[in-house]
């Protein structure tokens, strides 16, 4: 370790945060470490990596282990997305997205901010936030378009089911201890549209940015070599939740694709009900009422139906995202690890200037052990979040589901209830018979 | 009602108004006629027990396989003595022909169906194949169905014939309905359709019923279609919750807290899935139901038919008897209404002799004397035919009434036990996801 790095801990220490750490994120005077961190966009960039910074691994450390408890009463920053909007120009037609910010923190001169984004913006936003935080595990946006299924890009549902997914967006950043820290995400959400443009200008450009991808390219070619037990199962239990959750987003739609062919079906056959009822005279208040029972099951199977594509389906959908973004982020966190271990291995046969590259190599070792700390870090929060959204998402459909069988047990137990009460007729035929 | 009116009226109409006292009568009648008539069932239990596979050579001498039911009788006080019942195997083609048979005899009688030959109206969980499983045994309820409905008729349960049917084995059955020469009697339906065409003053109550017989069959038909596709698009959605089933057991291998919750979730969901089998058989049953009278409106299509051709009968047979009368006026005042070849003939050739327009006028009286006879027979076999059948035509009425409105209400309380079965799965499921 270079001597100009103070208050070195060692990776093993952890220094636990109390679950109110708000207060110790808006302490920026006295914590350079964490203002340092905030601000540096480009900490991520290997070949950036200043050795002045006064950073340590170990330090970082502490950012990453938060308890449980990070609920409401810490929450210091809410954003809606709302109010879709059609813009219209000469070269094209795009929606955008009212954004409004209600905050506390300090870092913010306003307590309230309104500003229109369109979904470039989110994407910018969330390519700057995995660029300075490689390892960490940011929330998936909804797809650019719904390539199956004909959906267009300005229909009304997939409008709102966009909405919902960049709210969640939004929030889950707010929520996130590192990121919602990030001076991009600042300036995503206060800055006006010419504002944001210029800002967006700045940071490395386009050819250091190829630069990256090579480098990542020629990385992931060569490999790692020494990946600790511990990321290889999470890649294993990536991999599995993976197939799993793309299997029940696929059976889920099958479910959602059955039961409208189902409504459909049950729409006609109420009115042959009707229909025979007028050829018949006695049976005429019988065959109405099935055929209005019928009719009121409908109707609460599309709303059944509703409600498996408004939540579980979008739900499900969400953690077929975020099964890739786990995939990406533990191939970058590789890569920083293979492009460390290749320049040691340089350093053992290349005769180049060894104490410029231990230097680089110091560097990259740095720059490993901290990634792996925040992958490790963010992971146990992702996994908290994936079961409590799961598991809310299930729930959900379940209690649906059980409201919709009571609702059609209703509507049948009125009719049959109406046909009893009149027992007089049916004993003078009894009679006779 | 005669038609020895004048020439020019030859319309017989049917008789549409009984007086409340042959009203009356005819009640009566059928009372004592139910009567005597459960009286077969009261005498004897039948059912149709069991369905078996026999080979055999066929008519054109190849083998073939075919389905035999076993018929089971025994008298109604001897079940509680728990003396076995008599029985005997009969096969699909004997209950047509017994059918047949009965339709020929009792023309009058809106004769019960038998169940589809073949599965026609199918959803496609049961195939169309005659040796499937389900459909032999849902064929044997229907002919159980159907020797229920002919004991229980208050004229068909009388006849010796089906008896026989029922009983003894040992005669060839089928020699005995063929003795009976029940095919000569049986109309062609050419006749029938040309009866139905040119019949002047049918009965309007007939008329009318023959609307309701089509009516009822387009509704009918219409309905168990719509309904088969229901079932069809429910099976799907159903099963399909199976695969959560095999998934969730996969997931929760690899998840540790969510692990016990998704298992037995998945559980649930299977359960969810297998249980739509018996919610669908049981449809089956209702469906059925509907089934045998869409079938029934082929009898009363048939004793409209019969309708019709005795009233054309009787149209025809006055209508020659009016043409005889008119000739014979005609002879006799030397006035010729009416062309006629001979008319025209005789004015070219010449006048008949007094002699010979003698000898025509007393072969014309003779024809007119006997004609007078058959339009009297005509007629009061008209009436015979009118009455019976329309006492057997409100008697179907009230059986279907009731039939399909104890159908109606089991087809609700089906759809309540099925969402009750749907409650149960769903709060179960719920609360082992509140586990996860």
């Amino acid at each position: 370790m270079s001597g100009t790095i103070d208050g070195v801990v060692s990776p093993t220490q952890t220094i636990t945060i109390p679950a109110d750490i708000s207060g110790q994120m808006l302490d920026l005077d006295e914590d350079d470490d964490l203002e340092v961190f905030s601000k540096d966009a480009t900490l991520a960039d290997g070949s950036m990596f200043n050795a002045s910074m006064q950073t340590s691994p170990g330090s970082m450390v502490n950012q990453y282990k938060f308890e449980e408890d990070e609920e409401g009463d810490s929450k210091d920053i809410f954003i809606t997305v709302d109010n879709p909007e059609s813009h219209v120009t000469a070269i094209e037609t795009f929606i955008t997205y009212r954004v409004l910010t209600k905050t506390t923190r300090s870092e913010f001169d306003n307590s309230e901010y309104e500003v229109r984004r369109r979904y470039q913006d989110f994407l910018w936003l969330k390519g700057k936030l995995e660029e300075a935080h490689s390892t960490l595990i940011v929330h998936p946006l909804p797809e650019k378009f719904v390539v199956k299924g004909m959906v267009e890009r300005f229909n009304g549902d997939f409008i709102e089911t966009r909405r919902k997914a960049l709210h969640k967006f939004l929030n889950r950043i707010a929520d996130h201890p590192i990121l919602s820290c990030s001076d991009d995400f600042k300036v995503f959400l206060t800055a006006q549209a010419w504002e944001l443009t210029t800002y967006k200008k700045q940071g490395p450009g386009f050819l250091s940015r190829m630069g990256e991808t090579v480098r990542a390219v020629a990385n992931s070619v060569r490999g790692v070599k020494n990946r600790p037990e511990e990321f290889t199962a999470i890649q294993e239990y990536v991999e599995d939740f993976s197939n799993k959750i793309t299997s029940l987003d696929k059976v889920t739609q099958r479910i959602v694709k059955e039961q409208k062919e189902y409504l459909e079906e049950l729409k006609e056959y109420g009115p042959t009900y009707t229909l025979w009822s007028g050829s018949e005279e006695e049976l005429v208040e019988q065959l109405k009422g099935v055929a209005g029972c019928i009719e009121r099951c409908c109707k609460e199977t599309e709303e059944q139906v509703g409600h498996l594509s408004d939540t579980l389906v979008p739900a499900l959908h969400e953690y077929v995202l975020c099964a890739e973004t786990l995939k990406a982020v533990l191939r970058r966190r590789d890569n920083i690890q293979a492009e460390f271990e290749a320049k040691n291995e340089a350093l053992a046969t290349k005769k180049v200037d060894r104490d410029a590259l231990k230097e680089e190599i110091d560097k990259l070792e740095d720059r490993v052990e901290w990634a792996n700390n925040a992958l490790k870090g963010d992971w146990g929060r992702w996994q908290r979040s994936m079961r409590g959204d799961l598991k809310s998402a299930f729930l959900s459909t379940a209690e649906k589901n059980v409201d919709y069988y009571e609702k059609c047990l209703a509507v049948w137990e009125t009719f049959l209830l109406s046909q009893r009460t009149e027992p007089s007729e049916e004993t003078d035929r009894d009679d006779t018979s | 009602m005669m038609a020895d009116s004048g020439p020019k009226e030859v319309a017989v109409i049917g008789n549409t108004d009984l007086t409340s006292a042959e009203l009356d009568n005819n009640i009566k009648n059928t009372m004592v006629e139910i009567e005597k008539g459960t009286s077969l069932l009261r005498k004897m239990e039948i059912s149709v027990a069991e369905a078996e596979k026999r080979t055999g050579k066929n008519t054109v001498n190849m083998q073939e396989i075919y389905t035999v039911y076993l018929i089971e009788t025994r008298p109604v006080d001897a079940v509680t003595e728990g003396i076995t019942p008599d029985s005997l195997w009969r096969r699909y083609s004997e209950f047509e022909l017994l059918r047949n048979y009965l339709l020929v005899t009792y023309p009058f009688v809106v004769v019960a169906p038998l169940p589809e030959k073949r599965a026609e109206i199918v959803w496609h969980k049961l195939s169309a194949d005659n040796m499937d499983p389900d459909f032999v045994e849902r064929r044997r309820v229907g002919l159980e169905n159907f020797l229920l409905r002919v004991a229980s008729h208050p004229v068909l349960c009388n006849d010796k014939i089906f008896y026989i049917f029922l009983t003894e084995q040992e005669k060839d059955w089928k020699e005995m309905v063929y003795e009976t020469g029940f095919q000569a009697k049986a109309d062609s339906r050419l006749k029938a359709m040309n009866a139905a065409f040119r019949v002047k003053n049918p009965d309007g109550r007939f008329t009318e019923l023959k609307h309701y017989s089509d009516e009822l069959q387009t509704v009918l038909s219409h309905l168990l279609r719509v309904r088969a596709r229901v079932a069809d698009r429910l099976y799907g959605v159903y099963k399909v919750h199976g695969n959560y089933g095999r998934v969730f057991s996969e997931w929760s291998a690899i998840e540790k807290e969510m692990g016990d919750g998704l298992q037995s979730a998945g559980h649930h969901m299977d359960a969810y899935a297998a249980s739509v089998d018996d919610i669908l058989e049981e449809e089956e049953h209702y469906a059925d139901q509907l089934k045998e009278y869409l079938f029934y409106t082929d009898a009363l299509r048939a004793v409209c038919r019969k309708h019709e051709l005795t009233q054309f009968e009787l149209e025809m047979v006055a209508l020659d008897l009016a043409s005889k009368k008119q000739q014979k006026e005609e002879l006799v005042t030397g006035t010729v209404r009416t062309f006629s070849l001979k008319g025209m003939t005789s004015k070219l050739f010449g006048q008949e002799t007094a002699e010979q327009r003698e000898a025509k006028l007393q072969v014309l009286e003779q024809q007119i004397a006997e004609g007078e006879v058959v339009v009297k027979e005509k007629n009061t076999e008209s009436d015979e035919f009118v009455k019976t059948a329309w006492v057997d035509i409100e008697r179907f009425k009230d059986q279907k009434d009731r039939d399909l409105k104890e159908a109606l209400i089991s087809y609700a309380v089906m759809q309540i036990s099925m969402c009750k079965k749907g409650i149960q799965v769903w709060t179960n499921a719920k609360e082992c996801f509140n586990k996860m």
